[in-house]
């Protein structure tokens, strides 16, 4: 049973989602990876403003191939999210309520969901062509010297992701293989 | 002597990127296929569709399966009976790489300085690596790798009495730690012997192999089943959510080494591990 959900995210939704569970997400998320992550954290450091009204927002961890004419963006799957821990839980703190990405978070990460209320969604990696078909509008809003890493602001419809960390902090990666484990004599 | 221009090189460098990125081998579609009837997991079985279907789109809309179009990993194996005219083998595979990148429109992944890190804007230089070889065919094969398989490579100088558990350990470890990041269902390419580098560059060669193909020395052989059935009891599963197909195959490559070592290296590729060849 899928569920749909808009994007922003209220509290009440991080409420309702819970690990497992199977979502089309559609509305606004920010396509961020490294270099923006990076930035961003500069900004924060220098006391400036950010590009963007974090809170209830939903960050995407991607780095999209550039769009042959007609198409609105290229290839555009997740990346590793675990590159972005370092800078995940201050953006929580300031409101950041879900992230789609791929692969296990740290225990900062988890904690400061656990905290603030965030999830945190896996979409499958190396789909990228199938997830730009989900993927109707996007422009670059800051840093575009980054190029493929620029931030960019996009309307995602029906968004294929699962909840691989909810706000409860339950995590699909430490539960999920725990269930098919099998030990394989290696006679 | 046979002669082949420099700018054949370029062209044909310039489809097969183009080609490695769009087009999903069979012998890989095949195993996805198979992993959607076997997988135990509802989430890892739906996650599998997900790629067979991406892997449609890629094609028949000429476009890369993954965003990630790699660092261009290209291996050239050169009749020692070839001549190349008008220009510079290596500079002719870096122009074959910027022209496929941009005619393709394929992500630029490569920075100029691993500490300054400034994008090259056009993914060179390309990891060239040359072979010569009897005869006069020049044979290019080009392998985009995605750097989040290529993160959770590892190499290992085990001692040879670490023998055969030693080198089971460290791969299935490898594996283990690797988790979800490097977008299982994974092929998991091992090289054994050589010295250090030697092991590295069997390791990566394995990858290029069809994955319905299995090693012909038979206690190889029986290693890489042993393996794939080890590295599927982890549970790690389709996209790392959980499941039964952790990897489609283990490729693993030998070769002779010193008495005093057994160098193990595993390079881990993802479901979209793609290769494309051509002979000139």
């Amino acid at each position: 049973m899928q569920k749909k959900i808009e994007t922003p995210i209220d509290q009440d939704t991080v409420k309702r989602l819970s690990t497992g569970d199977s979502v089309l997400l559609s509305g606004i998320v920010f396509i961020a990876r490294d270099a923006a992550h990076k930035k961003i954290a500069e900004m924060l450091d220098r006391g400036e403003p950010l590009p963007i009204d974090i809170r209830g927002q939903v960050i995407y961890y991607a780095g999209p191939c550039p769009a042959k004419p007609g198409q609105v963006i290229g290839s555009c799957g997740p990346t590793t999210s675990g590159r972005m821990d370092a800078y995940a839980p201050r953006l929580i703190k300031l409101g950041l309520a879900g992230m789609i990405g791929k692969g296990t978070r740290n225990t900062e990460v988890i904690a400061s969901m656990k905290d603030h209320g965030a999830v945190y969604f896996c979409a499958v990696g190396g789909t990228g062509a199938l997830l730009a078909k989900c993927i109707v509008s996007q422009e670059v809003i800051a840093f575009p010297e980054l190029g493929t890493e620029a931030l960019r602001k996009a309307e995602i419809k029906d968004f294929p992701v699962i909840v691989a960390i909810d706000g409860r902090g339950n995590d699909i990666y430490e539960t999920g293989r725990l269930r098919y484990k099998k030990t394989v004599c290696d006679a | 002597m046979k002669t082949i221009k420099a700018e054949r090189v370029i062209e044909t460098v310039e489809d097969l990127c183009i080609k490695a990125n769009c087009s999903l081998n069979s012998d890989i579609i095949e195993a996805i296929s198979e992993a959607i009837k076997n997988e135990e997991s509802p989430a890892g079985r739906e996650a599998l569709k997900q790629i067979k279907t991406n892997s449609e789109i890629a094609f028949f809309e000429q476009m890369p399966m993954c965003q990630d179009t790699g660092m261009t990993v290209v291996f050239a194996e050169i009749g020692q009976d070839i001549r190349i005219i008008g220009g510079d083998l290596g500079d002719a595979i870096n122009e074959g790489v910027r022209r496929g990148y941009l005619k393709g429109y394929l992500r630029k992944s490569v920075v100029d300085d691993p500490i300054l890190r400034t994008n090259t804007g056009d993914n060179t230089p390309a990891v060239i690596h040359y072979e010569i070889v009897a005869g006069e065919n020049l044979k290019l094969t080009v392998a985009p790798k995605g750097f989040g398989s290529e993160n959770m490579s590892a190499i290992k100088m085990l001692k040879p009495s670490d023998g055969l558990a030693g080198i089971k350990e460290f791969v299935v470890e490898t594996v283990d730690k690797a988790g979800s990041n490097p977008c299982p269902p994974v092929i998991v390419g091992v090289g054994i012997g050589g010295t250090m580098e030697k092991a590295a560059l069997i390791a990566k060669k394995a990858l290029l192999r069809p994955i319905d193909i299995r090693n012909g020395k038979r206690h190889i052989r029986e290693l890489e089943e042993l393996l794939l059935k080890m590295i599927n009891g982890l549970g790690i599963g389709p996209a790392g959510i959980g499941g039964s197909n952790t990897a489609l195959a283990v490729n693993i490559e030998v070769y002779p080494t010193h008495i005093a070592g057994l160098p193990v290296a595993v390079n881990i590729s993802c479901h979209a591990t793609r290769h494309a060849e051509a002979f000139l």
